[in-house]
């Protein structure tokens, strides 16, 4: 593969991971995000591309209107290493982005609208 | 994919997805134009449409999740008449107006107390859900059992509302949709349109250009509700850096604010503007993702790394035993006002929330408690837990995906689990809130908090007739999510009674042309400065200008600003639709600027209640200025009136709150 020359870009790397199984490029994030951070992909089908990630303020509400549950909102990586609990019985510390890290919480929210 | 993923697998870079034609008119009319579609304006859009007008909404973003409460709202504040509280509009109004040393805006205040409940009720028609149906907390000291409602801050007087409002927006969304609103997205507007064109005039219209296509769009109307947001980037070194902003997404530029300001509208307590850590753009924690005792967290256990507990205060600084006194106002003739109200630097704490020990700071330094806090989830009783985490951070904005679906999918298990605190010994850490990201970098201005804004009458109409001003920013000292959708019905029914008597009137070409002239420089003159660029430099001259407060100053600031605006400004580039939004707003920082000086240069004094402390003036809360400057620009040039704090009850209006609520609020 070419090496490309690609301009510095600062923080954020990446703020949104698509699933490739789940994704089929139906633009809804696209067109769901107020600050407009993403385009849709050239190739009909293809995942959006995310051009303005120093733009999201990681609201969530493309993660929450994708049809098909392919989203994932990553954190900075500032953000991940200073989230951090700790487990009151074992002492034990996680954070958000740690290797290994437990089993999902998939407890819901109170309430209808979930 | 990230962009260098898909030039990496292409070769290719992405065109443009969509079609530009910078500078091509679309022309839309209507009797309501309702600028800014987030929830104030959604629910403007809604209430003039049920009065029998035709209504355009013209939004910055997705109306469906736009706007500072697009995200998800968990408390709703000034239900005071709900049938459980025992708080009433005039206590309402009157407390807010003490606290806050007179300084906010009573007569919306009381709007807000009169009609917030029945703003509820209604988005509980829209299909909302506002009440623990399924009897999750019952039997708690939070939960009245015949209503099902849930309270907030104070169980005695039950005047502030949990809610369960993360799909708020979706809700009022649909509704305004449903009603035959009609809907344009993604157009930055920048301009309001006056009566033959002259400043002070009456309001006819706005324009505004798409950030994907580049047209331009001239809105014409009988009536116009400002409905816009706050915003951040004025002081921000980092503008497009928002990782770390609670409320305040990178389109909010205080454009309602600076669109009325340019039309000739009075502005009033702009001066009163402060850096805040958190609310505003730049890099920090993810908000509400730290361990704390504010707002949504409040009730939280806190415990140090030794597990030892740390308790909650009241206000006199008396340590609390029981979870209930952490919901109760220290003084039983009392009642606890709650945060995220917009009222600043309290003259008196009494109505404050409770903290923890206010000496835990002390405490720390002197090896009492141990580094770091924790909230400690895991020791709390399950229903206690599951009010703070299971309803209220699912609900809250900006909660819903990052923090409480995120921390969950990495394992947090409030049940099992404690979450860390910011580490910090600094005196505030008793206090510390859950919406800031403390020890942000870089800090920045926001109006939020001081709320600084468009004066209003009783109508919540401007010094410009035909401009109604509703939401938690544009009008002067309004409030947060539940005020702005009340405000925003208010105003949404007081736009259309105006344009039903108002005749539709012609936009002047030549306002029109300056405005499209100036828009568009950075796609027609060729420039090598971005907006980026731009952007630090005018926060650079805000910074320089506004931290030291001189009247010479502050005329160096708005030379120094023109100056950028002549030179930089119109050197500015866009590569498309989307960065020529950014440097449309870029401008119109540059304009905010200008008031904000204008604003200050009119105060001869200093207030400690105002956060506006002056050089050359020192004497601070003086009686001779206690009050409202309301500054306007006109043709000739810069104007500044006197208004009483107490505006509302004087000459030419009535003398109570009530009478003048009855008179004007254009009931059915």
């Amino acid at each position: 593969m070419a090496t490309f020359s690609y301009p510095s870009i600062a923080e954020p790397s990446r703020i949104l991971l698509f699933d490739k199984d789940k994704c089929v490029g139906c633009n809804v994030c696209v067109n769901t995000c107020s600050s407009d951070v993403m385009i849709p992909n050239p190739e009909k089908g293809g995942e959006p591309i995310v051009l303005f990630a120093e733009e999201c303020w990681f609201c969530g509400s493309c993660v929450q209107e994708c049809p098909h549950k392919a989203l994932t909102l990553i954190p900075t990586a500032s953000q991940r290493i200073s989230t951090i609990w700790r487990r009151k019985a074992t002492g034990e510390e996680f954070r958000m982005g740690m290797l290994d890290p437990p089993e999902p919480n998939t407890t819901p929210p109170v309430g209808r609208n979930h | 994919m990230n962009w260098h993923e898909y030039v990496n697998k292409t070769g290719k870079l992405p065109e443009w997805p969509y079609e530009v034609n910078y500078g091509k008119e679309n022309v839309i009319e209507s009797d309501v134009l309702v600028v800014g579609g987030g929830v104030a304006g959604c629910r403007a859009a809604i209430s003039a449409a049920q009065h029998g007008v035709s209504v355009v909404v013209a939004d910055r973003g997705f109306v469906k999740h736009s706007g500072q409460g697009g995200a998800g709202v968990d408390h709703w504040h000034g239900a005071v008449r709900n049938p459980c509280s025992k708080i009433t509009p005039e206590m309402y109004s009157d407390v807010a107006m003490q606290v806050s040393g007179g300084y906010t805006n009573g007569a919306a205040r009381y709007i807000i107390g009169m009609e917030g409940w029945d703003t509820l009720l209604e988005l509980e028609q829209m299909g909302l859900q506002i009440r623990d149906e399924e009897g999750e907390f019952k039997d708690t000291i939070w939960r009245d059992e015949e209503t099902k409602l849930l309270f907030a801050y104070d169980v005695d007087n039950k005047h502030c509302l949990r809610i369960y409002g993360n799909n708020v927006k979706p809700v009022v969304a649909r509704e305004m949709l449903s009603m035959g609103v009609k809907v344009y997205e993604r157009i930055c507007v920048s301009s309001l349109l006056t009566e033959n064109g002259v400043k002070g005039t009456r309001v006819i219209g706005a324009t505004g250009v798409n950030d994907r296509t580049g047209e331009f769009y001239i809105f014409k109307a009988k009536a116009v509700v400002l409905a816009t947001g706050g915003g951040s980037r004025l002081g921000s070194f980092a503008p497009f850096m928002t990782s770390g902003s609670a409320m305040t997404d990178i389109n909010l530029v205080n454009m309602g604010h600076t669109i009325a300001w340019n039309a000739g509208a009075e502005m009033v307590m702009m001066e009163a503007l402060t850096p805040e850590f958190g609310m505003g753009t730049g890099l920090g924690y993810a908000p509400y993702s730290m361990g704390n005792t504010d707002n949504t967290y409040q009730g939280a256990r806190v415990v140090d790394t030794n597990l030892k507990y740390v308790p909650y205060a009241n206000t006199k600084g008396e340590l609390l035993t029981e979870e209930k006194q952490i919901f109760q106002a220290a003084d039983p003739d009392k009642f606890v006002i709650g945060h995220g109200i917009g009222l600043a630097t309290p003259v008196t704490s009494d109505y404050n929330v409770t903290t923890l020990d206010p000496k835990l700071a002390e405490k720390i330094r002197s090896g009492e408690y141990s580094l770091p806090l924790y909230d400690d989830f895991a020791g709390m009783p399950e229903k206690s837990r599951k009010i703070i985490w299971n309803l209220m951070l699912a609900q809250e904005g900006k909660c819903r995906v990052p923090i409480f679906e995120n921390l969950q999918a990495w394992g947090f298990d409030p049940s099992q689990d404690m979450l860390q605190y910011a580490i910090s010994a600094d005196n505030g850490i008793h206090a510390r809130t859950s919406w800031l990201a403390p020890e942000q970098t870089p800090k920045t201005w926001v109006s939020t908090k001081r709320q600084g804004g468009v004066f209003t009458d009783w109508r919540l109409q401007s010094s410009l007739p035909g401009l109604f001003v509703a939401g938690g920013n544009p009008l002067f000292g309004s409030g947060c999510h539940g005020e702005a959708q009340t405000t925003g019905r208010y105003c949404g029914r007081q736009a259309a009674v105006f344009a039903k008597n108002h005749p539709a009137v012609e936009p002047e070409r030549g306002q029109i042309d300056r405005e499209k002239d100036e828009v568009y420089t950075p796609v027609t003159k060729g420039g090598d400065v971005g907006w980026h660029e731009f952007n630090a430099a005018l926060a650079r001259v805000f910074q320089d200008y506004w931290n030291v407060k001189t009247e010479e100053i502050f005329d160096r600031g708005l030379i120094r600003m023109a100056d950028l605006r002549r030179t930089e400004g119109n050197r500015m580039y866009a590569n498309n639709p989307h960065e020529l939004a950014r440097a449309i707003e870029c401008y119109r920082l540059t304009d905010l600027a200008s008031c904000y000086w204008q604003s200050a240069k009119a105060r001869k004094g200093s207030s400690k209640l105002l956060g506006f402390m002056r050089i050359d003036y020192p004497n601070v809360d003086e009686p001779e200025w206690h009050k409202f400057l309301p500054v306007s620009q006109t043709e000739k040039g810069v104007s500044v009136r006197e208004a009483p704090c107490d505006y509302y009850l004087r000459d030419p209006y009535l003398t109570t709150l009530h009478d003048n609520y009855v008179k004007y609020a254009e009931l059915d």
